[in-house]
């Protein structure tokens, strides 16, 4: 964590000397001898004394304190009457080995007659994690104490509100300070008393944890309320489930968008084979799956977590997809011309044969893709709402791959020949164009485009044998939905299928928002049998 | 006519077969030795009960140029009407003991049956719906499809989406067709035990005479006019049309005919394999049906059967010996059949046979595209 601005520079200089002393002061604890000796005492407490016991050693501020509690709560925590003192002991087989509380030095084993165990209870066990979680508020470390914090909300207590604010008065970090005042706003929700309920929910307004919701939620049920605060409350939750609508939408949209992405990359290399040829490639879901485990085989020689492994991946999945395309033009699809059933037929056969063959190389069971470092973890813009980096990835990859290929088509010689194939063969043809060139490239180019396909999706699912099956059905749809030869169809087609999806999703299903996408389009190529963009034309179809 | 007399070797063969088994099994005694054992039966009953859907989708394929790639979702809604009623016969007999409702609704806390499960208990009601229920579901959906002119390719895939969300539908418990467990646990058939040799018998029996009925009835009604426009609209959709013949008509009735016929060869299947489950409507079966139908012969019904009872036998064989092996060699068998055998087996033999009489074969791939 860099702080680039000098005020926050100067605050830096000050942690870092605050923690400096601290340290000091932390050695010299753990030199010190072990000064807490009402050990017997302690052992011996009923319940109800154990509970005064916990609330002296949660004032004492002390490391000591801090271990004896701790090891309380984990349940090894025991005295030790022969030499009269609490020690750490951890149960192997029938005998405890014992540890010196402060500096673990081994002190043997017993047998549990020798010892006396601080028992618990789980009232205690709740109580003793508060203590050691407002504890953990003072710590070093910013996630220690983010982590506390978070511990700390699943269930706020009055009791240590004192405590907070003291902490609130001493932190430094914007973000735990912003936590933290969360927090103390729910703390605050539990007092009696009107003008710190109102001041919690100043504090709370516009946080959108679920911790929040909740709490306001049983807020609202408490019976001797202020009518102002119930209604101050009562549009503060309003305010914060209409926002979370907003930003549930939004998720569901970038989910939506991603997916759709993916679907693009899928579909877009079988728009292309289909326009240029009239040639239904059933194998195109094996190509992504060939890209997939062309990323998996990358990541065993080069480092999985480094960027680099997943960059190289990507030509490398076009070039083995697309040669693999390329061969199966050649061998199969070229002598099926113009027999597009025979062709679906044909290409389904060699579907399964890559199927088959992926899993007797790489075995049945799905490969785990290492997501790389760079690409793992989440931009959390408030809890509703958080873009997580692959996801990212793949939308800005599948808009990349995009604009290459409009590119290729629109300004290449190649793309000119792909384009006049699509529209009329037999002109093309006339006019000097090798049509059996172009069909070989077309479809390598569309198979290629498939395997960066599946790198892609190697980033956000499991990689498996029956990886390109699941989203075949699904690229087909894309593709019927848009037309053919026209790529903006397959954009606009595989975006909103894709969004389409992920709306319907949190309303019905996941299973039932496929279905009902499914009868949708169903029902739509009723309408236009030739898609949303067709290319418009006069030729008869037989 | 050395194609017709194949075709009358097809036909023989399942002839005998079934009065080979009737003889074997039913009139003589078990201690003779040549029965059937009830493994076998049930093995065969099986390839039947496939030749039966593969001969229904030969009718559409081969005979009407309709590839449709989710004619397992109508023989799978035919199976499925049979087990509703085989459901409704377990009766208390049940783990649960729940004299109305079958094991999975008590399992999920189902108070009563659902409107669509009324009058399975009754087995016309159920052997109509056996036809009904794949009927309907054909003729909505070709009713829609072949008035908007879908075809080719889009058709298959669309039929393909059908199937898929179907398989998907069934999936579900809320459905009430039993999720992913699907239907089981059988216990009898108007009242005879399935597990029973003789029941087994009589169900190997019905599925060869319905094949052989099917056969018949697809045989003679290609022989008609009706038959006639159908190879019509396949060769040539759009002069058919200008011609003045209402495509979509022809086309609805030989697809409606097409799915009852695989409801039956589902109807029959359910019992003798004693479960079905939504596996049944994944587009991988009815894909695998089309394979049946390329290699034995498209454009031929008795070719299809025989394709259905050919690449089954292979897939017992290879996925009892060489489970790695199978998909290789069904995809092969893909790549094969269309790239070598465009009229499959029977059509090779045909050819085959014409040749050694010194004939010129006939332009094997005529109309077929």
């Amino acid at each position: 964590m860099s702080r680039a601005s000098s005020p926050a520079l100067r605050t830096h200089i000050m942690v870092r000397v605050g923690s400096f002393i601290f340290s000091l002061f932390f050695l010299f604890q753990v030199a010190s001898a072990q000064t807490f000796v009402q050990g017997k005492a302690l052992a011996d407490a009923s319940l109800k004394e154990k509970a005064v016991w916990m609330e002296k050693l949660a004032s004492d501020d002390s490391e000591e304190a801090t271990r004896i509690l701790q090891y309380w709560l984990d349940g090894i925590l025991v005295y030790w009457p022969q030499e009269n003192r609490l020690v750490r002991g951890i149960k192997e087989g029938r005998r405890y080995q014992l540890q010196d509380l402060m500096t673990e030095e081994a002190l043997g084993a017993v047998s549990s007659r020798e010892i006396d165990r601080v028992k618990t209870n789980n009232s205690l066990r709740s109580a003793l994690k508060q203590v050691l979680g407002s504890r953990q508020l003072g710590s070093s470390d910013r996630n220690v104490r983010l982590s506390a914090i978070a511990e700390l909300k699943r269930r706020p207590d009055y009791k240590v509100l004192p405590l907070l604010k003291k902490r609130e008065a001493s932190e430094q970090d914007d973000q735990v300070a912003r936590q933290l005042s969360e927090l103390i706003g729910l703390v605050l929700l539990e007092s009696a008393e009107a003008n710190e309920q109102m001041e919690g929910l100043r504090r709370i307004s516009g946080g959108l944890s679920p911790e929040v919701k909740d709490s306001l939620s049983r807020f609202l049920l408490n019976p001797n309320l202020d009518p102002g605060v119930v209604e101050v409350a009562q549009r503060e939750l309003d305010a914060i489930t209409r926002s979370l609508m907003y930003w549930g939408i939004g998720q569901d949209l970038f989910f939506g968008l991603s997916l759709g992405s993916v679907l693009l990359l899928a579909a877009i290399g079988l728009a292309i084979t289909f326009g240029v040829m009239g040639v239904i490639n059933m194998a195109h879901g094996e190509f992504i799956m060939l890209g997939a485990y062309t990323t998996f085989v990358i990541q065993q020689w080069i480092p999985a977590t480094s960027m680099w492994s997943l960059l190289i991946s990507i030509p490398t999945a076009f070039v083995v997809s697309g040669t693999a395309g390329i061969i199966l033009e050649r061998l199969v699809i070229r002598h099926l011309y113009g027999r597009p059933l025979e062709t679906l037929l044909a290409t389904f056969g060699v579907s399964l044969i890559l199927q088959q063959l992926v899993r007797t190389v790489f075995g049945p069971l799905n490969q785990s893709v290492v997501t790389p470092d760079l690409l793992s973890g989440a931009l959390d813009i408030n809890a509703a709402f958080s873009v997580t980096y692959n996801r990212l990835f793949v939308i800005a990859f599948a808009l990349c791959v995009l604009v290459t290929l409009w590119g290729v088509m629109q300004r290449t010689p190649f793309g000119v020949r792909v384009r006049a194939v699509t529209m009329n063969r037999g002109m093309a043809s006339s006019m000097g164009v090798q049509t059996q060139r172009v069909d070989a490239l077309a479809f390598g180019l569309g198979s290629g485009i498939a395997g960066m396909g599946g790198v892609a999706l190697s980033q956000l699912t499991n990689v498996g044998p029956n990886l390109g099956q699941s989203y075949i059905v699904d690229s087909f749809m894309v593709v019927v939905f848009g037309g053919v030869g026209n790529l903006f169809g397959t954009v606009f087609a595989a975006l909103s299928l894709g969004v389409a999806n992920k709306m319907l999703e949190p309303l019905s299903g996941a299973v039932l928002a496929k279905i009902l996408i499914l009868v949708f389009i169903i029902l739509f190529i009723q309408k236009r049998p030739r898609g949303l963009f067709a290319l418009k034309g006069r030729a008869a179809e037989d | 006519m050395i194609g017709l007399r194949l075709r009358q070797l097809v036909f023989a063969s399942i002839i005998a077969l079934i009065a080979y088994v009737f003889l074997a099994n039913v009139m003589f005694p078990a201690s003779m030795g040549v029965a059937l054992d009830s493994y076998s039966l049930t093995i065969v009953g099986k390839y039947l009960c496939f030749a039966i859907l593969a001969v229904a989708l030969d009718l559409v394929w081969g005979y009407c140029g309709i590839l449709s790639l989710g004619h397992a979702a109508f023989f799978s809604l035919g199976g499925y009407a049979m087990g509703m009623y085989l459901m409704r016969q377990i009766g208390e007999r049940g783990t649960y003991g729940h004299p109305v409702l079958p094991d999975f609704m008590v399992f999920l806390n189902w108070e009563q049956l659902p409107w669509f499960w009324y009058g399975f208990d009754a087995f016309w009601f159920a052997g109509l719906m056996i036809f009904f229920a794949p009927g309907i579901l054909a003729f909505v959906f070709g009713w829609f499809a072949f008035r908007s002119r879908v075809s080719g390719v889009y058709l298959s895939i669309i039929t393909q989406a059908l199937t898929y969300a179907l398989m998907l539908a069934f999936f579900r418990n809320e459905m009430g067709f039993g999720g992913n467990n699907g239907l089981t646990d059988f216990k009898d058939l108007l009242g005879y035990p399935l597990t029973s040799d003789g029941v087994r018998v009589w169900l190997m029996l019905s599925s060869g005479l319905a094949l052989l009925l099917s056969l018949f009835l697809c045989q003679k009604l290609l022989a008609t006019k009706f038959g006639r426009v159908l190879v019509a609209v396949r060769d040539s959709e759009s002069r058919t049309r200008f011609l003045g013949y209402r495509v979509e008509h022809f086309k609805l009735v030989a697809f409606v005919m097409s799915a009852m016929i695989a409801g039956l060869a589902g109807a029959l299947y359910v019992p003798q394999v004693g479960i079905i489950n939504p596996g049944e409507f994944s587009p991988l079966a009815s894909i695998e049906v089309v394979v049946w139908v390329a290699l034995g012969g498209r454009g031929s019904l008795y070719g299809a059967a025989l394709g259905a009872i050919v690449v089954n036998a292979a897939k017992t064989f290879f996925t009892g010996f060489y489970p790695e092996a199978w998909l290789f060699f069904l995809g092969a068998m893909f790549v094969i059949s269309t790239l070598y055998l465009p009229r499959g087996i029977l059509g090779a033999l045909e050819d085959l046979a014409q040749q050694v009489k010194g004939k010129a074969p006939k332009l094997s791939q005529e109309g077929l595209s």
